[in-house]
């Protein structure tokens, strides 16, 4: 099947271009990047801070079981409501240096929008290392079932 | 014989995919990769061997250690790379686009 969303990386670019067609209208998608509680729910993080204007910073925590599993943090760039979202990314207890993300949001129709997203990173060499990190866990997890699969066997 | 492998072939048997597993996240030595089986260190040898003359395994000497790595440019030859990180980002998208049409029939 399709998926709604494309990712565009060319070879030896130090880019990433995702972008999403929406069956919502431009406000309504607008305010799923605006308003904490909404991007809390979206992104399954706690929004620790979100300030949507220039110079504003925000700060996403995602816990698990207790544990702190993931957090990022940035700083805003730009905030034009219904239009663009400029900012940095940075995960945090992680050598991977700041990205640079340009949001840009588009009305389609009354009912559609279109999000386009444009990340910089630092290299190409960490550029491709996040690409991959997904399809890195998908072949660990993978060898993990092979691993309970073997283990069960040997019982 | 140092034949030629062909790629899908390498991956066809299943103790090599699990290698390639291993070596997904860390490079490892021959010894730390044949601890994870079973099977005889030098048939693990021989499937490490296969890997790395077909380009799926890069190997890396750092002092008197071999380590072996993924070769992710040939694994893309196999696999799609991306297709994960995509669909991450479409789950993703999926879920903001149910939250707000159903905070949008709220209102």
């Amino acid at each position: 099947m399709e998926l709604k969303t494309k990712i565009h990386a060319e070879d030896n670019k130090q880019e990433i271009i995702i972008t999403r067609t929406f069956d919502l209208p431009l406000e309504l998608l607008f305010k799923a990047y605006e308003e904490p509680e909404l991007v809390a729910q979206w992104m399954g993080t706690k929004v620790l801070q979100l300030e949507n204007r220039q110079h504003g910073s925000w700060r996403y925590e995602t816990a698990h079981e207790g544990k702190v599993v993931f957090a990022a943090n940035g700083v805003i760039l730009e905030f034009v409501p219904d239009q663009r979202i400029t900012r940095t990314f940075q995960m945090e207890n992680s050598n991977f240096p700041v990205q640079l993300e340009f949001l840009e949001f588009e009305s389609l129709s009354p009912a559609s929008s279109r999000l386009r997203m444009q990340i910089i990173f630092k290299s190409v060499a960490f550029r491709d290392q996040l690409l991959q990190m997904p399809f890195a866990a998908g072949l660990s997890m993978a060898h993990d079932r092979l691993q309970d699969v073997l283990t069960l066997n040997n019982k | 014989m140092n034949l030629r492998r062909d790629v899908f072939q390498a991956i066809a048997d299943p103790t090599r995919r699990a290698i390639l597993t291993l070596v997904a996240t860390q490079a490892m030595t021959a010894g730390a990769i044949a601890a994870n089986f079973d099977t005889a260190r030098p048939t693990v040898s021989k499937h490490i061997q296969i890997l790395s003359e077909c380009e799926l395994l890069q190997a890396a000497q750092n002092g008197r250690e071999i380590y072996y790595h993924l070769n992710p440019e040939k694994m893309k030859e196999i696999a799609d790379f991306i297709a994960p990180f995509a669909k991450l980002w479409d789950d993703r998208f999926n879920t903001l686009e149910a939250i707000m049409n159903n905070y949008k029939n709220k209102k």
